[in-house]
């Protein structure tokens, strides 16, 4: 497997992938937002219609749209007078909605855009390697610089805000994280299953973990290894990458959740 | 009244969340350094919104309301107010340790760049300490009891060091034992620290044989003076004391 030049980048492209989006989802998932990446990757889907449309780099009109799409759920959620949920559900079917009239608009749906709702191993490039390895290395340090601003921002918004903490700052920066994990990860799980690899390492590691900062060590070691394993069981058993990954996500969590259990009872 | 600048002064204050219909109306309240004062009330009363008055968190629609002499929530220094939230808004997915809370207390005086300095982490480990709960510091908050929980969210109040401690509805799923020993904890806090004590909650029995004042809001303010003057129909019956 390690031989084939595709392999090599799929593997080293999802490894950062693994590590990045839990580390991000975390965050969503403290602040009871976990189905924002679900939101976000159908304003991306609409993104990388408006790239095949406009003739330019889906990957990049995905980010774009993603973060336009961030931006405006945060905004919605906090100034608009709007609830959460509805926020969410706003951009959410104006994201699919603007995505199904822009495809179709483009003449795209083909194979090209099955490959970034499900994700490919195939379309893995050296270039988008790179894209991804800075990004997401931008968008780690980012939280680790932050962590413990963006954690009290998480376990208690009002009380931070009284602190003088700039609160509505923290939020932005999560909601851009949020939108650049789902535009550099949907070559390798797809935009339709980007939030599950978002969410469902952490839930996991919310049953076994012992403190915030070993939930938060436990759902990067999960997803980047439900990543390589998702990967390296899609090659061999010829099955689609971005559900394989998923399914080993959720057979994580089933694992831990019974772990736990049995523990309890121990 | 004292020529000191008060700790927080409300003059003529209204509010409402809708226009034309008012929460609190035309409330002028003053607390001095060192006060350990109980605001009380029935439910929807207006005691809350007013305790959000103080922290910034809303704005009077008339009235001024001043914190440390400063008018408006965003002039005023965080690190000097303490604020213990409703304990059920912190008890989220995640194992957070009573150490990963307390943590969070210290942001406003550290900032929120990079890892704490060992200074602010001594702090962190004293705000602990002062509590009480040095040997559980690092079991998750989600596996104490009621009362244990709320001294965490103490400790996290006083990692900043504040010299204004505001307390929401700190009593709210505590057993009657724990809410006599936080009682205790308070007056311990403000003879050691010195601090100013706000403490907003619909029980106060718990509190009214240490507190100086008991401020009664229903839309207004309806009693300010010491319990001892309190109407006996106004006292709460889930405590008493010799």
């Amino acid at each position: 497997m390690l031989e084939l030049e595709f392999m090599r980048l799929a593997l080293a492209t999802g490894a950062i992938v693994g590590l990045l989006a839990p580390a991000v989802g975390f965050f969503l998932v403290e602040r009871k937002a976990s189905l924002i990446g679900d939101g976000l990757g159908h304003v991306a889907f609409a993104g990388v219609a408006l790239g095949y449309l406009l003739g330019i780099s889906p990957v990049l009109t995905a980010l774009v749209a993603a973060v336009i799409g961030a931006l405006t759920i945060e905004w919605l959620r906090t100034r608009g007078g709007t609830a959460g949920d509805q926020a969410l559900a706003l951009v959410f079917y104006t994201g699919i909605a603007a995505g199904v009239v822009l495809v179709s608009k483009a003449g795209a749906l083909n194979v090209n855009l099955f490959q970034f709702l499900f994700g490919s191993i195939l379309t893995v490039t050296r270039n988008d390697l790179w894209t991804v390895l800075v990004l997401g290395i931008g968008a780690l340090v980012t939280i680790a610089v932050l962590f413990r601003g963006l954690v009290a921002t998480v376990l208690d918004e009002e009380g931070s805000r009284v602190a003088g903490v700039p609160v509505t700052r923290l939020n932005v920066v999560v909601a851009v994280l949020a939108a650049l994990t789902v535009a550099v990860s949907m070559r390798i799980v797809g935009i339709l299953l980007i939030a599950a690899l978002m969410v469902l390492p952490v839930i996991a590691a919310n049953r076994v973990a012992w403190s915030l900062r070993s939930t938060f060590a436990l759902s990067m070691a999960f997803g980047v290894s439900s990543v390589l394993a998702g990967l390296s069981i899609a090659y061999y058993a010829d099955l689609p990458p971005g559900g394989t990954i998923v399914l080993v996500a959720a057979g994580a969590f089933a694992l831990c959740s019974v772990g736990s259990a049995v523990a309890r009872r121990a | 009244m004292s020529d000191v600048t008060p700790v927080v002064e409300l003059e003529n204050v209204s509010f409402g969340y809708r226009a034309g219909v008012r929460v609190l109306d035309d409330v002028s309240l003053r607390v001095d350094a060192g006060e350990f004062v109980a605001i009380a009330g029935p439910n929807g009363g207006g005691k809350t919104t007013l305790l959000r008055l103080v922290l910034g968190l809303e704005r009077p629609t008339e009235g001024s309301v001043r914190v440390f002499g400063q008018v408006g929530g965003k002039s005023v220094d965080g690190a000097r107010i303490g604020y213990l939230p409703q304990r059920a808004r912190l008890i989220g997915e995640a194992p957070v340790t009573v150490r990963e809370v307390v943590s969070t207390g210290r942001l406003a005086p550290a900032g929120i760049w990079g890892p704490l300095r060992r200074v602010d982490r001594e702090v962190v480990t004293r705000a602990i300490e002062t509590v009480g709960l040095t040997d559980r510091a690092d079991s998750p908050l989600r596996t104490l009891s009621g009362g244990m929980q709320q001294r965490a969210l103490i400790a996290k109040a006083l990692a900043s060091e504040p010299t204004l401690l505001a307390l929401d509805e700190p009593t709210t799923g505590v057993d009657a034992e724990s809410q006599e020993s936080l009682g205790v904890l308070l007056e311990e806090l403000r003879e050691q620290l010195g601090v100013t004590i706000l403490y907003v909650s619909h029980e106060f029995g718990a509190v009214e044989h240490v507190v100086d004042r008991i401020v009664l809001v229903r839309g207004g303010i309806v009693y300010d003076g010491p319990p001892s003057g309190l109407p006996g129909v106004w006292h709460d019956p889930s405590h008493t004391h010799a």
